[in-house]
């Protein structure tokens, strides 16, 4: 398999259509617009179909029917957008649906919209979160994968750098392996059976079954898949260099890939510091991270927003070693929220800072 | 639940009792719906004509969220709920990734009108070969009786209770006729269920727009006006002279466009 440079916005799009997805959706909202045209332009290539819907909310109402036929199905927008959607993803869920949804988010604010439901009621999604051009490819394939493996939304996790940074990526060939069957898809074909397929959040059973089960059952159902989910689900991290070292770094999405290099320089300089990426935002990876509180000074968390996923890593490391914040917002001039604060001296300064606190902290608790 | 309903949900294959009229693609002849309320005329009218044209095993259904919607689990062909006023969208996923299937879209006035105004129309405007059902009595009959984008001035509701003012509550959306001027659109009809005469006007209707779908891969829409007596406050008996009196003075029933090619001579007197 040859390597092409591409940008972000068509690697996702490419992986999506090799992916097996035939039906896309979307509203213009930069920076998923390019996901958006490019899919315009492959899926007719392949006999699928992408609609330029007129808002979000029909957007995600299109994939929504599209997605109950059986066919692989994904829309996006940035947080914004999403927004707009989560009624849909949150009766989406409960109707047991797969649908693959990009957030191409602006900074990373979006970070508990992703992972707490985001909308109404009692869910969450399976988010996974990459980190460059290449793993965007891969996770988007994976995305898929898990959408119809446990029929619920999944939801992956982006920004401006991942959209239009260009990088040397592997597409895969099309996937021609016939996916898994989805005897619940509708077709039209069971109609006058006596047993017509009915897709609803509100309850799957109709009023011909014998054990017609009621809302409140229906939601009891749901709590259990959700935990089903949640523990079958393999939660996944990107660890360096944490055997031995005596500050972690945690951080999700292209912010850590500079604290990586970040890691790797004060590595250099002899100072034992590792990094733990979360891939999956939703599982979160608790068990990862709980395992190297154990045996380490300290835990950072570095993200682009006041503290979202801190709220998460406080839980995994619950008490066992001081979990330090030195994240923050961070917004350019063009409002898309990546750039300032992604600078390698400062970042090293804050970790350098981080280190040497909790060294002092436990030299002076010890003696 | 009575003995008949029993004997009509097991759908017994050696036939029905001879005073059950549940048509085939109902399962439960006992609807969950007020005494006089016209959405279960509308729906047994709309399966009929689905199973008369030989499509039960072609058709999805689309359904909205109203008091309607407890049919969309007792029906006989498949259905997809939907979130109040999306059912377009939904429909419009289904249709073209499923473009051999008649897909209808079933909301009320509070559905289309209201929540999801622009649903519709921009289903209309694309020309999706889909066919979008409004039951429409002008009131939000789930909730019990509140004010829709489609009350009819003087129109009684909870939260109109000396009749829609256009002072106060501005004028009602006769979405219809709105429908019709969309260059997307193909077939346009309003019609009646309060008679039997009506409903018979109505089943030609719905089985016009459902061929406009089929055979033209047109847009169609079918706006019933459908009896609410509850939501209207009037005793039962009273409720279909009521909707001639209110919406079916104001909401004219007649076919408001057809641009597909004729018909045979004698179908299209509605």
């Amino acid at each position: 398999m040859t390597r092409q440079l591409m940008e972000g916005c068509e690697a996702i799009a490419q992986a999506m259509v090799a992916a097996g997805c035939r039906f896309f959706s979307g509203y213009p909202m930069t920076p998923f617009t390019e996901v958006l045209e490019h899919m315009s332009r492959l899926l007719p290539t392949v006999e699928g179909v992408c609609m330029n819907a007129d808002s979000e909310i029909e957007a995600i109402g299109m994939a929504w029917g599209a997605t109950s036929t059986g066919t692989r199905t994904a829309t996006g927008s940035v947080g914004q957008g999403l927004s707009l959607m989560q009624e849909s993803l949150a009766e989406m869920s409960r109707a047991r649906l797969p649908l693959v949804v990009l957030n191409m988010a602006r900074g990373q604010g979006d970070y508990f919209q992703a992972t707490r439901g985001g909308g109404h009621g009692d869910y969450t999604h399976i988010v996974l979160a990459p980190a460059d051009v290449q793993e965007a490819v891969d996770l988007v394939g994976d995305a898929f994968n898990l959408a119809d493996r446990w029929r619920t939304p999944v939801i992956v996790i982006g920004d401006y750098y991942l959209a239009h940074t260009q990088q040397a990526v592997e597409i895969p060939a099309i996937d021609k392996e016939s996916h898994p069957s989805k005897p619940w898809a509708l077709d039209g074909s069971t109609g006058g059976s006596g047993n017509a397929r009915f897709l609803s959040p509100l309850t799957p059973n109709k009023r011909s079954d014998p054990d017609f089960v009621t809302h409140g059952g229906w939601l009891e159902a749901l709590a259990d898949v959700m935990d089903e989910i949640e523990t079958g689900v393999e939660q996944r991290v990107d660890s360096f260099e944490t055997e031995d070292a005596e500050l972690v770094v945690v951080a999700f999405g292209t912010p850590a890939r500079y604290l990586r290099a970040v890691v790797e320089e004060l590595r250099t300089e002899g100072i034992p510091v590792g990094i733990i990426r979360p891939v999956t935002l939703s599982p979160f990876p608790a068990a990862a991270i709980s395992a190297v509180a154990d045996r380490v000074r300290g835990v950072a968390v570095f993200e682009l927003n006041r503290g979202q996923m801190l709220v998460d890593v406080q839980l995994a490391v619950s008490g066992i070693c001081p979990v330090t914040f030195i994240g923050g917002v961070s917004f350019d001039r063009s409002g898309f929220g990546i750039a300032p604060v992604l600078e390698i001296e400062t970042l090293k300064a804050k970790v350098r800072a981080c280190f040497e606190q909790c060294h002092t902290a436990v030299e002076s608790k010890s003696r | 639940m009575n003995e008949r309903s029993v004997v009509s949900m097991r759908k017994a294959p050696s036939g029905k009792l001879v005073d059950d009229f549940t048509p085939s693609l109902i399962i439960s002849g006992e609807h969950q719906l007020c005494p006089g309320c016209g959405e279960p005329i509308a729906m047994r009218s709309l399966v009929e004509i689905v199973a008369e044209m030989e499509l039960t095993q072609r058709t999805i259904a689309v359904f909205g969220v109203g008091c309607y919607t407890l049919f969309a689990s007792n029906l006989d062909i498949e259905v997809l709920q939907a979130l109040h006023g999306r059912a377009p969208s939904l429909g419009t996923g289904v249709k073209r990734t499923r473009p051999g299937a008649l897909v209808m879209t079933i909301q009320g006035d509070g559905d289309m009108v209201s929540e999801g105004l622009q649903e519709v129309m921009h289903a209309a405007a694309r020309g999706e070969a889909i066919t979008c059902v409004l039951l429409n009595n002008g009131v939000l009959g789930e909730t019990g009786s509140q004010m829709t984008a489609s009350t009819v001035l003087g129109q009684r509701t909870k939260n109109s209770l000396e009749g829609r003012d256009a002072e106060k509550h501005g004028y009602p959306i006769a979405i219809a006729d709105v429908v019709a001027g969309l260059r997307g659109s193909s077939y346009v009809a309003r019609c009646a269920v309060n008679s039997a005469g009506n409903v018979a006007r109505t089943r030609r209707m719905i089985k016009r727009a459902f061929e406009v779908q089929w055979e033209h891969q047109g847009f169609s829409f079918i706006e019933i006006l459908t009896m609410c007596p509850t939501g209207w406050f009037v005793d039962t008996l009273d409720a279909p002279d009521y909707l001639n009196s209110t919406l079916g003075s104001v909401y004219k029933v007649g076919v408001l466009k057809d641009e597909c090619a004729s018909p045979p001579i004698g179908k299209m007197d509605a």
